[in-house]
């Protein structure tokens, strides 16, 4: 035990010697949060429209007003002709144009029909998509209100966006970057300060010395078990506190799922410092073959559902899919372990499978 | 520590295989106790795939092997406890400092702080090294990281110590008091097992066996060798051996 806490002081010592490792640890998570957090949003807030009334009457008012007060919009500028819509587009700045046709309010009260065109921006189509809808929403809005008297049969849908009611895209990044955050610096950071010791040479010292691999390998991961776990917790404050990420269920549960995450990476960082002796390769594996299947194939930005077939099997093989999956059922559902218990089980048999061929491969490099 | 002719490795058909190549071909050599043992040999006679079985780092393909009286196979964490090792990188943590790198290596052969401090101030006192206890490994020349991984390796005063090339890359004077080191080291009793490439270093050791392709040519002292080659001095022998 003792010689085992001299193994795990001087790892300490190595990690808080090296500014950049500090970096990695304490900056990134930091940094990332702020960028997903303030860069990587598409909530719409302010969006500047131009607006096209020939007929300029008390309807086209009362809906242009709706539209530019909800606070998604505001009017960059007004146009006369429905040619000036090109290029105010070109410009850039504008990214929907709204074109009521003439004498709009008095075509209403005679045919109760008249025409609004939207015109939107593609050239960013999910933002394009967004807006069309916020615009129409609004319109449909205030003509419900208008005739209430007029139209006999109606269905209003009344849509509620239960667990997000304001869509925030917070509630998407914060659990994907923990995810991919712990997955990082548990993997990465192991694997790399395990295979540094293989290029010092270090390696085969302790290797000869009375210290089991076993102890060897857990001095080498320990450390970062407990940064990680701080690191966990910087983002959830972070998140909490800047960005009002709710956290409805247990934080005991949150933590502990938390914990074993990290050590499903950490087996993983383990295994792929078996696989290779050199540091550069050790990076590469980890941020190509962890970095980008935690981002893309892990349900953090792109729904799952909507992959092919053969997608979605790809990602039901990523453990950080089924963290994802936990945290945002605890946090954002306040659900306990009855609703996780299945992912809980997938994540501790990732440990297990990766530890255990870790400890075979090890043997065998013995040999 | 008189009885000269106690065997402290013994070996016995050692085989190595990796696939079809054979590192290590039958070897069969004893070592007495407080002798300095000189494993000579070309770069990739087989040198470095020896001194790492007999250091527990790597398992044989056949052969029976004992290390410090204890039996490689069955009795690993005794033969560990009682050998030290160096290898050709004089390897120590580059980020910690000189007394750091002692009380780490001190700590893992589960000496306790007294010994550690007492045995470090002993042995940066002859190397005199003071004025270096709290620098960068990184900072200090290599030379001086040479004499400090040597004694490392023998901090935890084991039966033998494994010197892998210790002397690559250093310059003659420094080479030279680095052989003083391992007669001092050989006097308190430790043997010494080392391999090297220098055929003058050869001259220094009790006896010296000789690898070529994965087997042992010659073992023998340094005189004998020179007296049955009929050379005049070892790297004679080591040509005409080699030479076949």
């Amino acid at each position: 035990m003792k010689r085992f806490r001299g193994f795990v002081i001087k790892e300490f010592y190595h990690i808080f010697r090296d500014y950049r490792t500090l970096l990695i640890l304490f900056g990134m998570p930091a940094v990332q949060l702020m960028l997903f957090g303030y860069v990587l949003t598409n909530e719409i807030k302010d969006a500047k429209i131009a607006i096209c009334d020939p007929s300029k009457d008390e309807v086209t008012r009362r809906i242009s007003d709706k539209i530019l007060s909800s606070g998604y919009f505001i009017l960059e500028q007004n146009l006369n002709t429905v040619a000036e819509v090109d290029p105010v587009f070109r410009k850039g700045v504008v990214k929907l144009a709204l074109i009521y046709e003439p004498g709009f309010a008095k075509k209403l009260e005679k045919t109760g029909k008249a025409n609004i065109q939207i015109i939107a921006d593609a050239s960013d189509p999910n933002t394009a998509n967004m807006l069309v809808n916020y615009a129409s929403g609004i319109i449909s809005n205030y003509l419900v209100t208008m005739n209430t008297e007029k139209v006999p049969l109606r269905i209003i849908p009344e849509v509620r966006m239960m667990y997000n009611a304001e869509l925030k895209g917070v509630y998407m990044f914060v659990p994907g970057l923990m995810a991919m955050l712990l997955m990082l610096i548990s993997a990465l950071m192991t694997s790399l300060s395990i295979t540094k010791e293989k290029e010092l040479g270090t390696m085969e010292l302790l290797l000869v010395s009375p210290l089991r691999p076993s102890q060897i390998i857990v001095g080498k991961v320990f450390p970062y078990v407990f940064l990680a776990f701080i690191d966990a917790v910087i983002i959830l404050v972070l998140g909490r506190f800047i960005f009002g990420m709710p956290i409805l269920g247990s934080i005991s549960l949150l933590l502990l799922e938390s914990f074993l995450f990290i050590c499903m990476a950490l087996s993983l960082g383990i295994l792929i410092s078996n696989i290779t002796s050199s540091q550069q390769v050790a990076m590469m594996i980890s941020l190509v073959a962890l970095m980008l299947p935690t981002i893309l194939l892990s349900g953090f930005i792109f729904p799952v559902e909507n992959m092919p077939v053969i997608m979605q099997v790809l990602c039901h093989a990523m453990p950080p899919k089924y963290y994802i999956t936990i945290i945002k059922s605890i946090m954002l559902q306040g659900n306990g372990i009855e609703y996780v218990w299945k992912e809980t089980i997938i994540l501790i048999g990732f440990t297990a499978v990766f530890l255990a061929i870790s400890i075979k491969k090890f043997k065998r490099r013995l040999t | 520590m008189s009885s000269s002719s106690e065997n402290i490795i013994i070996v016995k058909n050692l085989v190595k295989k990796f696939g079809s190549f054979v590192a290590n071909d039958h070897l069969t050599f004893e070592v007495k106790k407080g002798e300095i043992f000189g494993f000579l040999g070309a770069n990739g006679a087989g040198k470095t795939t020896a001194i790492k079985i007999l250091c527990g780092l790597s398992y044989p393909t056949s052969g029976e092997l004992s290390v410090a009286g204890f039996d490689i196979y069955s009795q690993r964490e005794k033969v560990k406890r009682n050998i030290g090792y160096m290898s050709q990188r004089f390897s120590l943590y580059d980020d910690l400092t000189v007394f750091e790198n002692i009380r780490f290596y001190g700590g893992i052969y589960g000496l306790r702080k007294k010994e550690i401090d007492s045995r470090s101030h002993a042995l940066m006192q002859r190397l005199g090294f003071e004025s270096a206890r709290n620098k960068l490994i990184r900072d200090i020349p290599l030379g001086w990281k040479q004499k400090l991984a040597f004694s490392v390796a023998i901090l935890h005063s084991p039966k033998i110590v494994f010197l892998d090339e210790p002397t690559g890359g250093v310059d003659p004077v420094t080479r030279r008091q680095f052989w003083d080191m391992i007669y001092e080291t050989s006097h308190d009793g430790i043997t010494v097992f080392v391999t090297t490439h220098y055929m003058d270093e050869a001259e220094y050791c009790d006896r010296v066996s000789i690898m070529v392709d994965g087997k042992i040519a010659a073992l023998d002292t340094p005189d004998n060798l020179k007296l049955t080659f009929g050379a005049a001095s070892m790297n004679d022998v080591f040509i005409k051996l080699a030479r076949g």
